[in-house]
C-alpha cells in the first residue's frame, strides 16, 4: 500500500512538472484565454458560485442571508408538492419538445442547405422568424387556442362537427401542456438552427465528391456517412442549447396559460422559480431550485454527449 | 470488354458529379421543396400577422375574430408613434444612439474576446484547457434567473451601475457563442495550422490571417445572437437615467399607456424587430462555403 502511494505521488509530482513546463512554453495561449477568462469568471461563475451558495440560507433579498443548512432541499423535495407538478411538467416537455426540436432544427437546416443561396437566405429567415419574433406568441392565445367560439381551432372543430361546446384550451388542465408544447415545437428552430445552418456550409464538399465515388447512393446515405460525423462538435453545441431551453422551458406556459396556471397544470420547474424568487422575494429557495434543475441538466447533457458519440458509426 | 465498361462508367460519374447533387433523386426533391413550402407558411404566420397589425387601423385591430391582412392598411400607428416619441424629454434619437452604440461595442467585443478564447481551447492543448472548457459549458446550465442579484451585487462593487460598461462588459463574455466558436473551429483542419506555423505565423497572426477568415460562417452567426442579445436588453436593472436608457425600453415606456396605445404597441413589435431581421439577413446571405478545406488534401 505505502509502495502504492509512493508511487501515485512521484507520478502526480511528475506530471505536475510537465504541466508546468507546458504551461511555460504556452504563455501565449493564457495571453489569449486571459480577457475572456476574467470577464467570464466575474460575470458567470462568481455568480453561479454565490448563488449555489444562497441555496443553503434563508435569504429574502433584504435582509443578510442567515445559513439554514439543507432545509431549502428538504422543504423542496418532501413538502413542496407544486415543485413536484413542476418537475413532471418540465420533464414532459423536455423529453418531447427537446428530442424533436433538435431533429426539426437540424433536418430543416439540411434541407435549406441545398437551396440555391438566395432561396436558402429567404428560407433562413422565414424558419428563424418565430425565434426573432418571441414577443408574438399571444396571437397563440388570443387567435388559434381562443377559448371561445371565435377561436380558430375551436370554430374549425365546430364547424366540422366534432365539438359542440368550445373548449377552453389554455384554462382546461386536460389540454394547456399540449398546447404549449406545439407553441414551442414552433419556437424550437432557435440558436441551434443557425449553429446547423453555420457549419453546414462547412463541410468539405470534397468529402462528398469522394463519397459518391465510393459509391454512396442516397441522401440518407450520404447524411449519415458524411455530413454527420463531420458535424460533431455543432451537434454537441445544438444539444446543449436544446437542453438549457427544453429544461429553462417558463416563458411560453406563463404568457399562455396564465400565471399561475390551473391547476398548476403548465407550471415548469423555471416558473416555480420564478414565482419563489420573483414573486414571494426568497432568494435562497429559488436558488436551490436553480440549483437542482442545474443538475437535472448536467446529468441529461452527460446522457445525449455519449449518445452523439456515436454518430455515424 | 469489362475494363471498357469501368471506363465507361466511371466517365458517366464524372459526368454526373459536374451536376449540382449527383445522388438526389427529382421525387425526392419535390417532396423536399412542397414540405419546406407548407412549413414555411406556419412558421412566417406570426411575423405575418404582426407586420398587417401594425398597418391596421383601431377599429380592425379591436376585431374579434381578428382578420390575418389588413383591410384598409395604414401608416396611422406609425405616425402617432412618432408624435408620442416626441414628446419625450430625452429626444429619441438618443436612445436609439444609446442602443446602437451598446450592440456595436458589444458585439465587437465578444466577437474578438470569445473567438481568441476559443481559438487556444479548440487549436492548443495547454493545461487547464479542457477544465475551462467543461466548466464554461456547463456554466451555460445555470438559470439565469436567480444569478441576478449576485450580479448587481458585483456590478455595484465595481461602480458600473448606471453605466453602459453593465450591459458591455458581461456581453463580452456571452458563454453561446464561445462554446459555439469552439465547436466549429474544431473543424478547421489541423494541416493548415500547421502549415502556417512552420512558415512563421505567430499565434496572432494564425489568429487573424489563417483561423478567422476560414470560419466566417461562425462568426456571422455569433454576430447574430450577440446582437438579438443586446438589442432586445432593456437592461432595466443596471440603467436608470433617462439620458440612458435604451430604446427597447423607452418603446416599452410608450406601450404603458395601456389601451389607448394599442394600435402603436402594434407598430412597437415591428420597429424592434426591423434591426435584428436585417442584421440577420444581412449575415445569413454573406454565409458561404468557405475555403478552409477546399484545396488542402491530405
Amino acid at each position: 500500500m505505502k509502495e502504492y502511494l509512493k508511487k501515485y505521488w512521484t507520478l502526480r509530482k511528475h506530471n505536475f512538472k510537465v504541466g508546468l513546463k507546458k504551461a511555460k512554453r504556452s504563455k501565449m495561449c493564457y495571453l489569449f484565454l486571459l480577457p475572456y477568462a476574467v470577464i467570464f469568471f466575474m460575470f458567470v461563475i462568481l455568480p453561479v458560485i454565490s448563488s449555489i451558495f444562497l441555496s443553503f440560507t434563508y435569504y429574502n433579498v433584504l435582509e443578510t442571508p442567515r445559513f439554514i443548512g439543507l432545509d431549502n432541499y428538504f422543504n423542496l423535495i418532501l413538502q413542496d408538492d407544486i415543485f413536484i407538478t413542476g418537475v413532471k411538467n418540465t420533464l414532459m416537455i423536455a423529453i418531447i419538445t427537446g428530442p424533436l426540436g433538435y431533429l426539426a432544427s437540424f433536418l430543416f437546416a439540411w434541407l435549406i442547405n441545398e437551396l440555391p443561396r438566395w432561396l436558402r437566405t429567404i428560407a433562413i429567415v422565414v424558419f428563424y422568424a418565430p425565434s426573432i419574433a418571441g414577443t408574438l406568441i399571444n396571437i397563440f392565445s388570443t387567435v388559434i387556442f381562443r377559448g371561445d367560439q371565435y377561436g380558430w381551432i375551436n370554430g374549425f372543430l365546430i364547424e366540422a362537427g366534432f365539438i359542440d361546446a368550445p373548449i377552453l384550451w389554455l384554462s382546461n388542465p386536460k389540454y394547456m401542456l399540449w398546447i404549449c408544447m406545439i407553441v414551442i415545437l414552433w419556437q424550437s428552430l432557435g440558436t441551434g438552427f443557425l449553429a446547423f445552418v453555420a457549419s453546414l456550409q462547412n463541410v468539405d464538399r470534397a468529402y462528398y465528391e469522394a463519397g459518391y465515388i465510393d459509391g454512396i447512393k442516397n441522401r440518407w446515405q450520404e447524411l449519415w456517412w458524411i455530413t454527420l460525423p463531420n458535424m460533431k462538435p455543432t451537434l454537441m453545441f445544438g444539444a446543449v442549447m436544446t437542453i438549457t431551453n427544453s429544461f429553462g422551458v417558463s416563458a411560453i406556459p406563463m404568457a399562455l396559460c396564465g400565471y399561475p396556471s390551473t391547476d398548476y397544470a403548465a407550471r415548469t420547474i423555471v416558473t416555480h422559480l420564478y414565482d419563489y424568487g420573483i414573486t414571494r422575494f426568497e432568494m435562497g429557495y429559488a436558488s436551490a431550485i436553480a440549483t437542482i434543475l442545474f443538475f437535472m441538466m448536467i446529468l441529461c447533457n452527460k446522457a445525449i454527449q455519449s449518445l452523439i458519440r456515436r454518430v455515424g458509426t | 470488354m469489362s475494363k471498357v465498361k469501368v471506363e465507361k462508367e466511371t466517365q458517366h460519374k464524372l459526368k454526373l458529379l459536374k451536376r449540382r447533387k449527383p445522388n438526389r433523386s427529382r421525387v425526392g426533391d419535390f417532396f423536399v421543396y412542397l414540405f419546406l413550402v407548407l412549413m414555411a407558411i406556419a412558421m412566417a404566420f406570426p411575423l405575418v400577422f404582426s407586420i398587417n397589425s401594425a398597418l391596421k387601423p383601431l377599429d380592425e385591430l379591436f376585431k374579434v375574430p381578428p382578420t390575418i391582412f389588413a383591410l384598409n392598411p395604414t401608416l396611422d400607428n406609425f405616425a402617432d408613434l412618432f408624435v408620442t416619441m416626441g414628446k419625450s424629454w430625452v429626444p429619441f434619437s438618443r436612445y436609439i444612439f444609446n442602443t446602437v452604440f451598446i450592440t456595436v461595442v458589444g458585439t465587437a467585443g465578444h466577437l474578438i474576446i470569445a473567438s481568441m478564447a476559443a481559438f487556444v481551447v479548440a487549436k492548443y492543448d495547454f493545461p487547464g484547457c479542457k477544465t475551462f472548457f467543461a466548466i464554461s459549458v456547463t456554466s451555460l446550465m445555470f438559470t439565469g434567473m436567480v444569478t441576478q442579484i449576485p450580479n448587481y451585487v458585483i456590478i455595484n462593487a465595481l461602480g458600473w451601475i448606471d453605466t453602459y460598461y453593465a450591459i458591455i462588459i458581461p456581453a463580452f463574455a456571452s458563454t453561446t457563442g464561445f462554446y459555439f466558436m469552439k465547436q466549429f473551429m474544431e473543424g478547421l483542419p489541423t494541416a493548415l495550422i500547421e502549415a502556417a506555423k512552420i512558415d512563421g505565423a505567430n499565434e496572432w497572426r494564425l489568429f487573424i490571417g489563417i483561423v478567422m477568415p476560414n470560419v466566417k460562417p461562425a462568426w456571422l452567426t455569433m454576430i447574430i445572437y450577440s446582437v438579438q442579445g443586446l438589442w432586445n436588453n432593456p437592461a432595466s436593472m443596471y440603467i436608470y437615467s433617462e439620458e440612458r436608457k435604451l430604446l427597447v425600453y423607452a418603446l416599452n415606456q410608450v406601450l404603458a399607456g395601456g389601451i389607448a396605445r394599442t394600435g402603436q404597441g402594434a407598430a412597437v413589435s415591428v420597429i424592434i424587430m426591423i434591426v435584428p431581421v436585417l442584421t440577420f439577413i444581412l449575415s445569413e446571405s454573406q454565409i458561404l462555403e468557405t475555403m478552409a478545406s477546399s484545396g488542402l488534401k491530405d
